[in-house]
């Protein structure tokens, strides 16, 4: 396995995602000897894990089971360990369409974080392009580095550790995209441009703060980008969930024993809710949003350098 | 690491038209008049012309890359400080509609007409700062003819096709794309299913974010996959090497194992010729409907030969239709052997993905497709309604398999950003469809994966399941 290419069965060495049911899961290294402890009971890497299929259904020790899935970037983003606050999926969908990313491409990252981004520009420039991302503390850098090398993927990465700001991407002329997602955008702005090749190139900011959106924005004005353009976007989840509503009782006429007005029993339109008349009950499916959603991440503002 | 040289414009590109938001693919090809953004022009003059250039449109239609001109800054700017006093009555611009035609047809440049624009209007003075940029913007948008030439990739044209012919890609919307493939774990090296009806732009990202690695199987309806938005990304010919077709109504065959070539044969041949003046009539509609494409050089060339060979129509005839046979003969093998390879990777049910977005509903295409899907590897479905989705994540959850599904939309908005007036966008898209995600997983027939309480409970049998015995094809 690695995060950039497929594997079908599970090997030692390998990371391999845990999924106990509905949103739990968690990352696990695959290796012989080891066990690993869920609420369902223990595995055991050496006779569960290594050898199976991926995809495959594990029982653990007390009897309950878990799936064992092949890791993707996706699955690392919802699993990783956080060091710093993380970009998701949604932004980093966006993102990667926005930047004209694909197998080949040169992309430059700033600040590397907890690699959530990092690891799915990997996966998408794969098997032939390079990410060159820069990161300023120390011990960050180095723990990227390090499951840079556990995922299989660190020869298509080189991880620096320095302030881009002040020192840039190191490397001139050769980025088809450059990424940021630090406190000061507008600061690293002219190195984006020079690590940016001749023409064409495409630059992506990240900002919580529209402040720092406006500065970025006119900082990218200033080094001659066009195509200057702000947004935001957020994902909706729905809950599938069948639900049932009482029919109130309106009372009958004092003649006939008809049920209220509503016609709950006419069973002829697809989709319609089907009626149960003992319970006086109409049963439906929906797409229930959740409570409590993310409001807001950040501003992505993307231009291209002319 | 030295890059490439940035790619220039050639004559037959499929190239994209950019004036602010507004996107236009056309053909790059010599003296074919275009139209543009109320602008009339030929292409000629491009050609050569590195990618991402900004020409202007002279008079006599042709371009030229524009000069950098320095933006000149008046200094004490005059300017009004709120809008208490200004009346609009439609008396405040003195130059008549006459008169900038004339100005127009005299060959003054844009830039100098919005000048002439300000310097009559008697108003424009009082205006506050922020509106007079406004105003500047505006009339620079109206009588700046500039068009810039942009290289396809999956951003421009999703952003075309969902601003220009929703319908045709049923109302997906750029970011729902982009969602789909990066849900979807598109990379390069994958063995991928597509199954979509937004004129092949959904097959054309996919591409794209493989690099011309790995394969993958397009199903179709009807008589064959439409590819129009396909051919606009420019990919290299070997990009298709690796992209077979399979048609859905062999699907049942291929999955209860009685499939056969020759049988299939004649039921294709009969749904070609069915989809076939169904695709001419789609073809003839398209340039009525404002086709991304400008007319196809096949059939221009079309045209001129029917006009040409009159006289020797009637000798060579004879010898027409037997190299017609021939070439049917031909072409009839080749299709066969195309379907045997199709059916061949899709047998091995180790798919690494499956990607759905079409106009049909979902529930029957992702039951039937997931098979061919390996345990472990995500799949996506796009539907423009939420209802389908929720019968479909139903019926996924009878059948067991899938695990993480999430149904799930995205929400996009746009921003303007200046000094002082950064505010969202005015307008904004009410929506842009609906995902449904999820992962498979080692399928125990007649059990449920959803959750180990569940797991006691007795599974109703899934009636329709046909034996998978492979009979030779």
């Amino acid at each position: 396995m690695s995060f950039v290419e497929y594997g079908d069965t599970i090997k030692d060495g390998d990371t391999a995602i845990v999924f106990l049911g509905h949103e739990s899961m968690f990352p696990v290294k695959v290796q012989h000897g080891t066990v690993t402890q869920t609420k369902y009971g223990v595995i055991r890497h050496s006779t569960d894990l290594i050898g199976k299929k991926y995809g495959s259904k594990v029982t653990c020790s007390k009897g309950g089971w878990v799936f064992i899935l092949h890791p993707t970037p996706e699955l690392w983003t919802m699993n990783l360990p956080h060091r710093t606050q993380i970009l998701y999926s949604t932004d980093i969908s966006i993102i990667t369409m926005m930047l004209e990313l694909k197998p080949g491409s040169i992309v430059c990252e700033s600040g590397t974080g907890s690699g959530s981004l990092s690891h799915a520009l990997i996966r998408t420039v794969a098997p032939t392009g390079h990410l060159y991302t820069v990161e300023f503390h120390q011990q960050r850098a180095e723990k990227a580095r390090e499951e840079f090398r556990e995922h299989g993927v660190e020869h298509l990465v080189t991880v620096t550790n320095q302030d881009v700001c002040k020192n840039g991407f190191g490397v001139s002329n050769i980025a088809d995209a450059v990424f940021l997602d630090i406190p000061s955008p507008w600061e690293a702005i002219g190195h984006a441009k020079s690590a940016l090749k001749a023409e064409g190139g495409r630059i992506c900011s990240f900002s919580p703060c529209i402040e720092q959106v406006q500065r970025t924005c006119l900082a990218m004005e200033e080094y001659g980008f066009t195509e200057i353009n702000t947004l935001e976007i957020l994902l909706r989840v729905y809950n599938v969930r069948t639900i049932s509503l009482q029919i109130p009782d309106l009372g009958k006429t004092a003649e006939d024993n008809s049920s209220s007005g509503f016609d709950s029993s006419n069973p002829s339109h697809q989709g319609s809710p089907c009626a149960n008349l003992q319970q006086g009950t109409v049963q439906f499916k929906s797409g229930v949003p959740l409570r409590e959603v993310v409001g807001h991440t950040g501003y992505l503002t993307f231009a291209t350098k002319s | 690491m030295e890059r490439g040289p940035s790619p220039r414009i050639r004559e037959g590109d499929c190239a994209v038209l950019k004036r602010g938001d507004v996107f236009k693919a056309v053909s790059v090809l010599r003296r074919r008049k275009i139209i543009f953004e109320k602008q009339w022009f030929y292409l000629d003059n491009a050609i050569g012309h590195i990618y991402g250039t900004t020409f202007e449109v002279t008079s006599g239609g042709n371009l030229q890359p524009k000069q950098e001109v320095e933006e000149t800054t008046t200094e004490a700017k005059e300017a009004g400080t709120d809008n208490r006093n200004i009346v609009d009555d439609g008396k405040s611009q003195k130059l008549t509609h006459d008169d900038i035609k004339a100005l127009k047809d005299k060959g003054i440049k844009g830039q100098e007409i919005v000048q002439q624009l300000i310097e009559n209007s008697t108003t424009f003075r009082d205006k506050t700062e922020f509106a007079q940029d406004k105003y500047i913007k505006k009339k620079k948008k109206k009588y700046e003819a500039i068009i810039t030439i942009v290289k396809p990739s999956t951003r421009i044209l999703s952003t075309m096709y969902y601003a220009r012919e929703p319908g045709k890609i049923n109302h997906l919307r750029y970011d729902t794309l982009a969602q789909m493939l990066t849900l979807g774990n598109i990379h390069a090296g994958n063995k991928m299913i597509v199954m979509e009806t937004c004129a092949g732009l959904v097959l054309g990202a996919v591409m794209e974010r493989m690099g011309g690695y790995g394969s993958i199987i397009q199903m179709y309806p009807g008589g064959g996959p439409v590819r129009a938005a396909t051919s606009c990304f420019g990919f290299p010919k070997a990009f298709f090497d690796n992209l077979h077709e399979f048609p859905l109504s062999q699907v049942q065959n291929l999955l209860c194992g009685t499939l056969r070539a020759e049988a299939e044969e004649s039921a294709l041949l009969q749904e070609e010729s069915n989809g076939l003046s169904e695709e001419k009539q789609q073809e003839t509609e398209e340039p009525a409907a404002e086709a991304p494409m400008e007319i196809s050089p096949a059939e221009e060339q079309d045209a001129v030969d029917i006009a040409a060979g009159d006289v020797e129509c009637k000798e060579n005839k004879e010898k027409e239709n037997k190299d017609n046979v021939r070439e049917k003969q031909i072409k009839q093998w080749e299709r066969r052997k195309k379907l045997k390879e199709a059916a061949a990777l899709l047998r091995e049910k180790n798919a690494d993905g499956l990607i759905v977005a079409s106009k049909f509903h979902p529930t029957p295409l992702l039951l039937s497709l997931l098979e061919f899907v390996a345990p472990s590897r995500p799949f996506v479905v796009y539907c423009q309604y939420k209802e389908p989705l929720l019968e479909c994540y139903t019926k996924l959850r009878e059948r067991g398999g899938v695990i993480n599904l999430k149904l799930s939309e995205s929400w996009l908005r746009n921003y303007q950003v200046l000094p002082d007036r950064s505010h969202p966008k005015l307008t904004m898209s009410g929506g842009g469809g609906y995902l449904l995600s999820g992962i498979t997983v080692l399928l125990e027939r007649g059990s449920a994966d959803c959750s180990n309480s569940e797991a006691l409970k007795v599974e109703e049998p899934s009636s329709k399941r046909c034996k998978l015995q492979d009979l030779p094809c």
